[in-house]
Parts: structure tokens; sequence; C-alpha cells
């Protein structure tokens, strides 16, 4: 047996095998749906601006807790995971992402009971986001303070 | 002595596998063997109300489709050996607590559907047995649940992944004539050639199917020749061109004999990524169509080659590899009387 399959080369070799990501293909249809899901929340926002009279800030929350509703019952509906698996970074990253990641995990953990089951798994994929956003916002606050103070 | 070599078991007894039995989800009954299996369910929890229990279903299943098909009781078993994917075997645990029969339980991760078969067969050569029942299962819903992420969470999969078979096969086997007799089992060794990646099982896999196929070869003195088919459990798209090339570069060409149950059981539209993966996937392709096959007399002797990826999520977030196991088990063709 010659080299090219040894257990060091392995990893190396294989590499020729493994089918490539066609990253210009992920990355127009990730900017697409991605693109798609900010154009609908920009529609959001203009329907509760003309509709309800709020300001463009106001408009804000109602916005993303529709696209969060509409992302929740895609995921309970079954549709979410296929458009993850289509859009990639595309429906991972808005609001809609975040939404799937909770409402994925309540289902998959909703036979263990509500406490143990739901509540305790809810941000078993979302907790990190959280965890680093909190994390990722002291730091700049305390940087933001400490500039705002210094000059 | 009924070891050769240094692996393999040659049974000198008569051993037959007398009947099989095969449970699966909808995926597979829109494959290309769907006509191949007992019972089909077109959902996936298969009437139950969690994952975990449609799993259970399906093993129920496939047991009782197999002693039907044998036309004898359970009662008649004197061990049954199962396995599954789940944590604590709970799919083969709480199934045998329902048949209340002697089990052992058994985990070779998808190689566990030729382990517990080749283990039964060495039962009944010794004696222990007359009648033992091997049967494995798994579930897509469930092996995503534990090794990789809810399942309808939206994350992209990569090409090389593979996707879970869902269905479950058992085999009945015993001293009692039929035309399909199990010749010889290789049980093979734990590889780790240094794979890190959970979503490309496949090549992670291969090293282990070529020195359990390797081994086989030189224990028996045989060539792929002797072979009319050699299947491998769930090598997909990408583990299969590395073994036919790693086994080529040791003498033994065995593309024209060789395909992977992980291909065969999907048609190549369906959305299964690089192939079916699962111990469900190597049993019920085996135990539906592979036998049937042989017992029409398409084959005349074949091997299969389970292959399993000994992968814990906890192992491979702390930074280890995946190590991998092969398991071989020789059917042949008798002529019934």
């Amino acid at each position: 047996m010659s080299d090219k399959f040894d257990q060091k080369q392995y990893q190396n070799t294989i590499k020729t095998y493994q089918p490539k990501p066609n990253y210009l293909a992920n990355c127009i249809k990730a900017f697409i749906v991605g693109g798609l899901i900010c154009v609908i929340g920009e529609a959001l926002t203009d329907f509760y601006m003309k509709v309800f009279d709020f300001s463009e800030k106001e408009a804000g929350n109602p916005t993303v807790t529709t696209l969060i509703l509409i992302a929740a019952l895609m995921t309970g509906f079954g549709v979410y995971d296929k458009l993850g698996q289509f859009a990639g970074a595309g429906s991972a990253v808005p609001v809609t992402g975040f939404a799937n990641s909770i409402t994925s995990a309540a289902l998959e953990h909703k036979s263990e009971g509500l406490v143990l089951g739901v509540a305790t798994n809810l941000f078993k994929l979302a907790g990190s986001v959280i965890v680093f956003g909190v994390v990722a916002a002291y730091i700049l606050g305390m940087l933001r303070y400490a500039l705002q103070h210094m000059f | 002595m009924a070891k050769i070599g240094k692996q393999t078991w040659l049974y000198n007894q008569q051993i037959y596998v007398n009947s099989t039995g095969t449970a699966v989800g909808p995926l597979e009954a829109q494959g290309p063997l769907s006509n191949t299996f007992d019972k089909k369910y077109d959902e996936l929890h298969c009437n139950q109300d969690n994952w975990e229990l449609a799993e259970r279903q399906l093993m129920k299943d496939s047991i009782d489709a197999c002693m039907q098909r044998a036309g004898k009781d359970k009662s008649g078993i004197d061990v049954i050996l199962a396995g599954d994917l789940l944590n604590q075997n709970v799919t083969s645990n709480y199934v045998a607590k329902e048949l209340g029969l002697p089990f052992l339980c058994m985990f070779g991760a998808c190689s566990s559907s030729m382990e517990t078969l080749a283990t039964g067969a060495a039962l009944i050569e010794g004696g222990f047995a007359a009648q033992a029942l091997a049967v494995v299962s798994s579930h897509n819903a469930t092996a995503e649940r534990q090794f990789r992420y809810p399942t309808e969470y939206g994350g992209q999969k990569p090409k090389t992944a593979t996707f879970t078979v869902t269905g479950s096969g058992a085999a009945l086997i015993s001293k009692e004539k039929s035309s399909i007799r199990i010749e010889a089992a290789t049980i093979g060794r734990v590889m780790d050639y240094g794979a890190t990646d959970p979503f490309d099982m496949g090549s992670a896999m291969a090293p282990a199917a070529y020195d359990t196929i390797k081994t086989h070869f030189s224990d028996l003195g045989r060539m792929p020749g002797d072979y009319d088919l050699i299947a491998t459990g769930d090598l997909s798209g990408v583990g299969t061109p590395i073994l036919r090339d790693m086994l080529k570069e040791d003498g033994y060409d065995v593309d024209e004999i060789h395909n992977d149950c992980g291909l065969m059981i999907y048609h190549s539209d369906q959305p299964v990524f690089s192939g079916g993966s699962g111990c469900g996937c190597s049993a019920v392709v085996t135990y539906g169509k592979l036998l049937s096959d042989l017992e029409d007399g398409i084959y005349k002797r074949i091997m299969v080659v389970a292959t399993g990826a000994l992968m814990s999520p906890t192992m491979v977030q702390q930074k280890e590899t995946i190590p991998t196991i092969a398991h071989a088990v020789v059917f042949v063709r008798e002529e019934e009387e």
C-alpha cells in the first residue's frame, strides 16, 4: 500500500473525494433569502407606520415580533429547516433564525415535559448567542462610557 | 477451531437465516427498494407520540414481520441480540422488556446489524441457543436529536453529510435448514484515521471497512472474485470511492462487485445528501433486498460489511477524533431439499 492512504496522510488524501461546497452559489442564495427576509421586515415596518401611526422607532418592535411569529410557525409546520438547508446564513443570521433555533428546541424537547423539557432546553442552541451578545454589549458599553468621559 | 486467521469466524456447523423482517419510514418507502420492505409508514412518527416511541414501533414491527414469516412463536427464541443508536440503547432495551426473553444488548453504532448477527450465529454454533433473533433499528429524528440538532432546526448541512435511515431489520437464525446459510464472519478492529467531522462519516468509516475486508480476504485466502456482491453499510457517496481505491492499492479490485447500502436505499434525487446511514440502513437493505436476491439465485455468495462510526458528540466537542469499526458477515445460498 502506498503512502496515499497512510494513516498520517489520510485526512489530506480524502479531500479530493469530498464534494466541494459551492461558495458562490451559497452566497447568492443566502443574499437573496436573507435580503427577502429584510424586505418583508421593511414592508412590515411600513405597514405598522401607516396603519397604526407608529413612528419608525415604535414600529421596530412589532416588526420583529411578527417576523419571529412567522418563523416560529414555519418551524412548526416543518418548512424552516428546508429553507435553512437552501439558504444557509441567509435564514440563520436574521432574527427568524434565532426564532427557529428556539422553537425547534422547544418542539424537540416537548416530550420531556414543560419544565425540564421545553424550558430547560429552550436556549440550547440560542444560549450561546445570548451569552456572547450580552458580553459584547457589556464590553462595547464600557468602551463607549470610557471614551465619552475621556474626550 | 472455528477461528481462521486473525479475525475471522468460519462457522463449522450449518447455521441458516430462517426468516427476516423489515419496517421503514416514509423516505425509505419512497426509495428504490420500497417493495422489499414488510412494513412501511408514510409518516415519521409511525402513529406514535414521540420519536423514541416511533423507533420502538419500527423495531417491534420488524420482529413481528420476521416471526410471522417464519410462522413461529416468539416464545421459542432462545436469545435476542439487539442494538440501536440511542443512549443506553433504549429502543432495544424497551422492546426486549416487552418481549420478556433472554436478551443481549449490543452497541457497535451502525455496525450493530452484522455484530448482532455474527454473535447470534456464534451462540448457535456453540450450542448456547437453538434459535436466535438479531434485530437493530435507527430513526432519523431520534438520531438527529441525539447526535446533531433538533429536527426542525434550520442549520445548513454539507454535501458530505449522511441521512440516518428510519427503519428496523430483524433476522431469525437457527440450524434449521433454509436456502440462506451464514458461512463466516469477520470481526472488525476499531480504526481511527483522525476524522473529526461528524458531517462526513463516510470518509471516517472507509478505513474500518477496508481493514475488515482486507483481513477477511487474507484470513480465508479469498479474492473479491469469490463474492457476487460485497455490500458496505453506510459509506455513502464519499466513503465508497475511498474504500474502493484503498482496496485497489492492495491489489483487490472490488469495483464491479461492491455496492453500499446507503446508496442503494434512496434514489439519487432524494434529499439525503451523500446517502443513507444508521444501523437500520444496512439491516433493512440486507434483510430486505440482498437476502431475497440471494434466495432468488441472483447471487451465490455475498458479504455484508456493516460500518459504524463510534461517534459521541461529547468526545467530538472535546476535540477527539471519531473511531470507527466494521463487521462482516458472509451469506451463501444453498439449495433446499
